[in-house]
């Protein structure tokens, strides 16, 4: 949609002396890079994921925590947005140099620590500060030794990544692709184990993969040939049919997408028989995560409702299920089937939506924010509290939940994840379907009024409070579900599960993943919770759950500024967000309006 | 032309701390009529129209529509009782396209809920081809400017007098009896204006809506309305037919002043 800002500067003027930089800007990237490096090793990165080997017996998660940055910050220093219309210089050494420099003055920074961490000693308020860190920052030789090549690696780094602008865009996209996938492959190694097993590619796995861990040298090589490969010759090939997919006629598109949909649907039934546990362990939370992350899409994304203490339905789901069910439930404990407690789930989820909804739904904005934070702990006090540990167990939780028998077919329960995902994916379903559905009726539209501006809304005869009230209920009755799942997956639950991280969990993967569009909070929460893990789960990285909030934050900071509309956004969304840019670009096409056109003469006047 | 009493209001007044927005207002519409009301700046037009659609809460006196009092509706009642209204400063939903803005404003007049929407009810997509329907005819008022090509467009490509026009047309299709006009013609020129005036005639005579508009160029008022209300410091200071109005001594001093005494 921003066609126009991705095209070439109509003018190139001869590139700028080697030595004619703009110095302030390279000490301030350099400053910055230095900062960055040395928080990194201080948060402990380098030392923690020292352990898992990316290629073996070369580089490690550890190192590579810091080496991406110098060779980031080498390219964003001369990276600058060109209009068209405007001119710019052409790429050259200038960049190389530039990039360089702010590599060297990180580099120095990090010298700067490693001859800190040999004379000082501040470990007590730097828990990090240690020979661990002076070890593995000197390559354990000596400290004049390791200064030495941080500066250089830096320095190399940095020139690396001004290389980037010099380099024609396909080869850059064929490193940078190769760079990635072999960092990507590495990162999956357990769960590709899991999956080799599967399909019976021990062999490929084996030739891959080092026995201890890390990808062998030749097979990163052949990671990053194939992944290049891709790029030069794949690339374009997967364009044109993207291309024809979006030239399609209306019918055709439509009949394209039910088939993607089948296949879909039929990848989702048959793959998990091919993946082991842990990777259908992996799945199941990603899909538990999604199916809140689908019920608070309906409540945020579509209605415009910032409701911060969603983990209350999810609590509700979970705890109904584990009263209902368990035996062990210290008050009443009918031992219901799962899922004749998940009709009473529905309807206390309905009630608590009602209930917690009634007095929030008349706040707007900011008030309303605040509020649901505060009722979304309420429950998990009451919860806890001692008045309700006769109903609920308090913080002693309520264990032994029988696990979901679904009509005598399948018994879902926590060592079975390949049924539970199965479960999971069936309820992501049902949200999916009706998240598609309700956006596309009366009250969907109604919802959206009431997101753009609430009062004109109430004026054009919407029940505003109604229609935000239904978005809650329907929000707080998938996520019951996804609590009545999870209470039956686990097997326990206790309040320390329905913490306030869920709700801020849930609401980072709707905004990263693109508000208001279902394909988006997909991704969102195949990115975040499978890739970096949930609040309480592991993803694919496990190493990194240490870090996970850290990464989350910044993850979250860096999506608010450079796209705030998400992975896959929202097409109304990013209309609102980049505003000036649509009507630039409606206005290329011809295609705004200017008062008073020719055709306003022969308009309804006449008519 | 004007047939049954429809809107009466009775000594309304209503105070935002100590100003008194309104003082003691009394006014009425019948059916069929166009009335126009005036007065500078600041006279309280604005806040008259937030009144009887419910957006403010008078302090005393009574609104009476057919017989009812519209005193503690909200504004979603007021607009399904039959009483639509613009906003002076255009107010769309700006990133809706143009269809979905007048589709959504059929809200209280259409009915299926959840239910019809998840099974795709006969039921329902009858409604949502009825809705369709009467959004693109209430469109079509406005000949092809924004129909065609323009129904899928968001509604902020709009130029400020096609803004307007679908304000109108948003008010419209709440299929109300009586439409408030907060200066629909604010911002357009002298020729789209003169063919808005002819559009308003248009809602009476084709449509059978009774108008109540609030307008600051006179060549619009003069030319519509079967009667003018003046406004000054939130009282009625005159009313009656334009001629009448714009020859009152009170009015004009309203709008250009007292002459300095002893100065003539």
């Amino acid at each position: 949609m921003t066609a126009h800002l991705e095209s070439q500067a109509s003018e190139v003027i001869p590139a700028r002396g080697v030595l004619d930089q703009d110095w302030r800007k390279l000490s301030r990237y350099g400053a910055l890079l230095a900062l960055g490096l040395v928080f990194v090793s201080l948060i402990g990165m380098p030392v923690k994921l020292d352990s898992r080997v990316v290629v073996e017996p070369y580089v490690s998660m550890g190192y590579l925590s810091l080496l991406w940055l110098p060779a980031l910050l080498g390219y964003t220093v001369s990276a600058e947005k060109v209009l068209e219309g405007m001119a710019s210089h052409a790429r050259g050494a200038h960049e190389l140099v530039a990039g360089a420099v702010v590599g060297l003055i990180g580099g120095a920074g990090l010298a700067l620590l490693i001859w800190g961490l040999d004379t000082r000693d501040l470990s007590d308020p730097l828990v990090n500060w240690g020979d661990n860190l002076l070890g593995l920052l000197t390559f354990n030789e000596t400290v004049g030794y390791g200064m030495l090549v941080w500066l250089g690696i830096s320095a190399g780094l940095g020139l690396l990544g001004g290389l980037l602008h010099v380099l024609p865009r396909t080869a850059m996209r064929a490193g940078l692709t190769a760079l990635i996938a072999v960092f990507l492959v590495s990162a999956l190694e357990s769960a590709l184990d899991d999956i080799s097993e599967g399909f019976r590619l021990e062999w490929l796995f084996e030739w891959l993969f080092e026995a201890r861990g890390g990808l062998t040298p030749k097979g990163a090589v052949a990671v990053a040939v194939v992944a290049a490969g891709y790029v030069v010759f794949g690339r374009n090939r997967a364009k044109a049919v993207r291309q024809r997919y979006d030239a399609m006629p209306t019918v055709e598109r439509t009949r394209a997408n039910a088939a993607l949909l089948v296949l879909t649907g039929v990848a989702i039934v048959v793959l998990p028989m091919f993946l082991g546990k842990l990777t259908n362990e992996l799945l199941a939370n990603v899909g538990l995560f999604l199916l809140l992350a689908l019920g608070l899409n309906i409540v945020v994304g579509l209605a415009g409702i910032l409701d911060l203490g969603y983990v209350a339905f999810f609590a509700v789901g979970g705890y109904t299920t584990a009263i209902l069910t368990s035996p062990n439930s210290p008050g009443i404990s009918p031992e219901l089937p799962w899922l004749l407690a998940l009709i009473v789930v529905i309807g206390m989820a309905t009630l608590a939506g009602l209930f917690i909804g009634a007095p929030v739904i008349r706040m707007r904005g900011d008030y309303l924010a605040i509020v649901t934070l505060g009722f979304g702990e309420i429950i998990r006090l009451t919860v806890r509290s001692d008045w309700a540990s006769g109903l609920t167990g308090g913080a002693q939780g309520i264990t032994g939940i029988p696990g979901a028998d679904i009509l005598g077919v399948a018994d879902v329960r926590g060592i079975d994840p390949q049924a539970v995902f199965y479960l999971v994916a069936f309820f992501c379903a049902i949200a999916i379907y009706v998240s598609w559905r309700l956006e596309r009726s009366r009250l969907g539209r109604a919802w959206m009024a009431v997101r753009e501006d609430e009062s004109v809304a109430e004026a054009m005869g919407i029940n505003t409070v109604n229609a935000k009230l239904m978005a809650f209920v329907v929000g707080a009755i998938l996520a019951s579900f996804s609590g009545a799942i999870f209470a039956a997956k686990v097997g326990s639950v206790f309040e320390s599960s329905f913490k306030i991280l869920v709700s801020i969990v849930i609401l980072v993967v709707v905004i990263v993943g693109g508000m208001g569009r279902i394909a988006g909070v997909i991704a969102g929460a195949v990115v975040l919770i499978g890739v970096l893990g949930g609040p309480n789960q592991p993803g694919l990285l496990a190493e990194f759950s240490e870090f996970k909030l850290l990464i989350y934050g910044a993850l979250l900071v860096w999506m608010m500024l450079k796209r705030p509309e998400g992975l896959i956004p929202n097409v109304r969304r990013s209309r609102e967000l980049h505003q000036e840019e649509f009507l630039q670009d409606a206005w290329l096409r011809g295609q705004t309006d200017d008062d008073e056109e020719h055709n306003t003469t022969q308009g309804g006047a006449t008519a | 032309m004007s047939g049954e009493r429809l809107l009466t209001i009775d000594s309304l007044s209503v105070t935002f701390g100590g100003l008194n927005a309104l003082n003691n207002l009394n006014f009425h519409v019948d059916e069929g009529e166009i009335v126009s009301v005036i007065g500078p700046n600041g006279a309280g037009k604005t806040t008259f129209f937030n009144m009887i659609s419910g957006m403010v809460t008078p302090t005393a006196g009574d609104i009476v529509f057919r017989g009812e009092s519209l005193l503690g509706y909200d504004p979603n009642q007021v607009t399904a009782r039959g009483i639509a209204r613009t906003f002076q400063n255009v107010r769309l939903f700006a990133n809706m396209t143009i269809l979905e803005n007048v589709m959504v404003a059929q809200h209280c007049r259409t009915k299926q809920g959840i239910f019809g929407a998840l099974f795709n009810t006969p039921g329902f997509r009858r409604e949502e081809e009825d809705i369709r329907e009467h959004a693109e005819k209430v469109l079509g008022f406005f000949g092809t400017r924004l129909i065609g090509y323009r129904l899928h467009q968001p509604a902020s490509v709009l130029s400020y007098a096609n803004r307007r026009r679908l304000e109108i047309a948003r008010a419209m299709a709440t299929k109300p009896t009586i439409i408030l006009l907060d200066e629909p013609v604010a911002g357009m020129n002298p020729k789209e204006s003169e063919e808005l005036t002819g559009l308003i005639g248009k809602l009476r005579s084709e449509w059978g809506f009774t108008i109540v508009m609030i307008e600051h160029d006179m060549n619009v008022v003069r030319d519509v309305s079967d009667r003018v209300v003046v406004l000054d410091h939130g009282e009625t200071i005159a009313q009656g037919s334009f001629e009448e109005v714009s020859t009152d001594p009170e009015v004009i001093e309203a709008y250009l002043g007292r002459p300095v005494e002893g100065a003539s």
